[in-house]
């Protein structure tokens, strides 16, 4: 066994103790612990995915001195490492970028908890990304549910709660839907780990025992795994959480929180149930429809509301229904296409999430039509901003351009399923047009005196504190820029991407 | 204007109550369906009933040296899901600790009309001053014996904590102050938590890159057995009763 | 039909406690009113976690009388599970109750509804 297959192990219990020794310390040195066990995190998932990539294949870990039916286990693949990879970016990132809203926002006592929590969230997240038993899933389902609950409510005020307990209560319902899922499941197979799940349900769908159970149980485990991503008819609670948070807390929170979850359903389709399986049960119908509505209707909503962090929010939800929507798709073409969207979304949103941090300033929201002139101001952060929304749109050169192309070419091979997926994509890109161009000229064409004048008024009602310190405004430049290139490179060279996911998904069953 | 939205409102609940309803029902029909299709309860033909179950019982003495064949599975064999449990409680600490830490009393208004200070409760005081010891014997008793008897660090934890409440409702938060307050139980919790952390580690990494562990596991039965269980069981104690004494001192006054 | 009632009495019970737990927190406004039913539905589903593990005429699993032989004993997995839910359900229920006392500190009701609207009525005044 080599050393480097300890990796995934060890970045778990990294973020655990980091998360853990942020409860002694105070602020300052808070942040560097958790910045530094996320970096640390980083860099080996980093290691494993190249190693995992050169050697082509996965392996299993055992936690504990019991071997597969008897301990818990993790599993280490590209895929995972990829996750893991893009989950830790995420969470950096988010956290230089939105310094001047931790300073700002967060009680001066409690800001060492909310890098306790960032961790807990990255160390569950990796637990739900690595882990190859159903029910150790479960546990770290639950803590990634009341770390974001953390992250939604640590501004503390009572917007804040109430976005919380509403988020609380719809992930709760989720969770208890895959808890009972997970009970009828062991139930029926005598197991807990993943690949014995897996050969004994595929063992009991061949002697046709069992076939209501086992649609259902997919049914409950999918459901409950979507209402906690937040897809269309569940999204209730997305725009509240998301627009009332702080920055970092927002940009987590879309960018990883809820896919996590979605990566854990790919996890349950592919290893847990099995494909075919999961195919005969018709399931991949509901989500690729769920997945259609969601990119109608998140959009609609997007356009209709007036507010930049809500209409970005509204965003999320669409995007999330084009994730679903490639996993609907029901073909290794469209898983593909589903993981890559997750990643370049992942990125994006949460690019977007801290860009538009420039422009509310130390208000929690803007108007978009507020948003006059304010490019000439933020230069950096609106052209970031646009990048990102025309990623989002699929503008050619950005990765979500990609991400559309493998969506589409995905449904090629799927009959009706083509129809639906092709006008959707269509449908919805339009739409996102009209609701981030209307952002972006909105921040460019008012330009000139109006914008200059507008500066010097705005600048004298901004108290002191609330503003950025120069050293702030410098990280979060370098942090929203390095997000555009990663974008931008992604879109540039797809093909490392994609080929790593294609091979990942291959040993993934 | 109030009264068009009062009718979208109600329009709105209508039809999200019918909607609901009919959801439950589907949910609820479902359900008992797929209930009926399930193997038969109690019998010996359960799924459950196969070789994991067997090694649990067969093999466990051997291997974990506990004689509560449940904790040998839930800090031994599968230790990484109660890993993960003890976390859940950690955070939902660290997130009670935000929302409530440092908010005053004087928030309160005449609406709550709780007094905080305690009264001079003749029969509490006298009944605490039985009781508490024995609670706490109690809960001491049960976090030692969890690998040889029913129970285990979170059930005598949350024996303990449940005295400490009592004392600090009969004789006054001030009291328990003197040995349980922010600091001491932060550093409780901390070191608990880091301990509990270290030692599965350790027996992470050494079982799975295939090394003794080196832990002696002593004679079954004896109170000093089953290597590692019995210092995880007084950690989760430890954390468990702070907990659960800290969400009642925030709940009740906005401090530990 | 009833032998299967019989059958499955257990299992169906935990089904129907579990469409209670979560109709109440669907149709009641009120939070503390929300959270019983959180309760309802996690009890639920430990029953029927439970129930997994039990077999007539076996004993609970610690070892009595020296007897290592599995048909001895039930099945300890859904205990364990049914132990490690338990503590999930307790630290959810004690961050939802906290939150409760803050919206209740803040708003003066419990009822969502009337929250939700109060902080929209606070959002239009900053406007």
């Amino acid at each position: 066994m080599d050393f480097i297959m300890n990796f995934p192990f060890f970045s778990i219990m990294i973020c655990m103790l980091a998360a853990l020794s942020s409860f002694m310390l105070g602020r300052k040195a808070a942040a560097i612990v958790a910045k530094g066990a996320i970096f640390i995190t980083l860099v080996l998932s980093v290691v494993l995915t190249g190693w995992l990539h050169v050697r082509g294949e996965s392996f299993v870990y055992m936690m504990g001195h019991f071997p597969a039916p008897w301990g818990n286990e993790i599993r280490a693949g590209e895929l995972e490492g990829v996750m893991a990879i893009f989950t830790c970016i995420v969470a950096l990132l988010s956290l230089t970028a939105g310094k001047t809203s931790i300073r700002t926002a967060v009680d001066k006592s409690k800001q060492n908890l909310f890098y306790l929590i960032t961790c807990l969230m990255e160390a569950s997240l990796l637990a739900l990304i690595y882990t190859n038993d159903i029910f150790t899933g479960y546990v770290f389902i639950e803590i990634n549910t009341i770390a974001g609950c953390g992250l939604i409510m640590i501004k503390n005020n009572g917007r804040a709660i109430a976005s919380a307990v509403r988020y609380m209560v719809v992930s709760l319902v989720g969770s208890g839907l895959f808890l009972i899922g997970t009970t009828l499941l062991y139930s029926i197979t005598g197991h807990l780990l993943m690949e014995n799940i897996n050969s004994s349900v595929a063992e009991i769908h061949a002697s046709g025992n069992y076939s209501v159970t086992i649609t259902i149980i997919t049914a409950l485990m999918t459901v409950g795994l979507s209402i906690k991503s937040g897809l269309f008819p569940f999204h209730l609670w997305i725009p509240d959480a998301y627009a009332v948070s702080i920055v970092p807390s927002s940009a987590m929170l879309s960018g990883m929180v809820s896919k996590g979850y979605i990566f854990l359903l790919i996890k349950l389709i592919y290893r847990v149930i099995g494909f075919d399986v999961f195919r005969s049960t018709g399931v991949f119908d509901l989500i690729f429809v769920a997945g259609i509505a969601a990119m109608i209707m998140g959009s609609v909503a997007a356009i209709r509301s007036g507010y930049l962090r809500r209409m970005t929010a509204y965003s999320s939800v669409s995007q999330i229904g084009y994730i679903f929507m490639g996993i609907g798709i029901a073909n290794e073409a469209g898983a593909v296409a589903a993981i890559f969207h997750i990643i370049t979304h992942g990125l994006t949103k949460s690019l977007l999430f801290m860009s538009a941090a420039s422009f509310t300033g130390k208000k929690e929201d803007i108007k978009i039509s507020d948003l006059k002139g304010l490019g000439h101001k933020h230069p950096v952060s609106a052209a970031t901003f646009s990048a990102a929304a025309l990623s989002i749109v699929g503008f050619p050169l950005f990765a979500g351009f990609i991400a559309k192309m493998l969506l589409a070419n995905a449904s090629f091979t799927e009959g009706w399923r083509m129809y639906g997926a092709i006008c959707a994509i269509a449908v919805s890109t339009i739409l996102n047009v009209v609701y981030f161009f209307r952002c972006i000229i909105n921040l460019y064409a008012y330009g000139g005196f109006d914008g200059k004048e507008d500066e010097t008024a705005v600048v004298a009602t901004e108290e002191p504190q609330f503003a950025p310190t120069r050293y702030e405004k410098t990280i979060h430049g370098i942090s929203v820029v390095l997000l555009a290139l990663i974008n931008l490179y992604i879109g540039f060279a797809p093909k490392l991407l994609t080929s790593i996911l294609t091979k990942g998904l291959n040993v993934f069953d | 204007m109030d009264r068009i939205n009062n009718n979208e409102k109600k329009r709105f609940y209508t039809v999200f109550k019918i909607v609901a309803t009919i959801l439950m029902i589907c949910l609820a029909a479902s359900l008992i369906i797929c209930m009926f299709d399930m193997p038969r309860l109690f019998s010996e033909e359960h799924p459950g009933e196969n070789v994991v179950a067997e090694r649990y019982i067969e093999s466990g003495i051997e291997e974990t040296g506990a004689v509560n064949f449940v904790a040998g599975m839930i800090l031994d064999y599968r230790a990484f899901d109660t890993f993960g449990e003890s976390n859940v409680l950690f955070a939902a600490t660290i997130c009670v600790m935000v929302l409530l830490l440092g908010h005053k009393p004087s928030d309160r208004s005449e609406h709550e009309t709780v007094p905080r200070t305690v009264k001079n409760d003749v029969i509490l005081k006298t009944i605490a001053k039985f009781a508490v010891p024995f609670i706490l014997m109690f809960g001491i008793y049960v976090i030692l014996n969890g690998h040889l008897s029913p129970g285990g660090g979170f059930s005598g934890g949350a024996i303990v904590g449940s005295g400490f409440i009592l004392a600090a409702v009969s004789f006054g938060f001030d009291r328990m102050e003197k040995f349980l307050n922010k600091k001491s139980a932060g550093i409780i919790t901390f070191v608990s938590l880091l301990v509990y952390c270290l030692a599965k580690s350790y027996s992470f990494f050494t079982g799975a890159n295939h090394l003794e562990s080196g832990i002696p596991l002593g004679t079954p039965g004896a109170i000093l057995s089953s290597g590692l269980i019995l210092i995880l069981n007084i950690c989760v104690g430890f954390v468990v009763a702070c907990t659960m004494y800290s969400f009642f001192s925030l709940m009740r006054r906005g401090k530990i | 039909m009833f032998e299967q009632i019989y059958n499955h009495f257990n299992d169906i019970v935990a089904a129907l406690l579990f469409v209670i737990g979560f109709s109440n927190l669907l149709f009641q406004k009120n939070l503390i009113k929300k959270i019983i039913g959180l309760n309802i539905m996690d009890v639920a589903i430990y029953l029927l976690l439970a129930s997994q593990g039990f077999i007539r005429g076996r004993i609970a699993p610690i070892l009595t009388d020296g007897s290592e032989s599995a048909v001895t004993y039930i099945n300890p997995i859904p205990s364990g599970l049914v132990l490690t839910g338990i503590v999930v359900s307790v630290s959810v229920t004690a961050l939802m109750l906290s939150m409760t006392i803050r919206l209740y500190r803040k708003y003066r009701t419990l009822d969502l509804d009337e929250i939700l609207m109060k902080i929209r009525q606070e959002r239009e005044e900053e406007d």
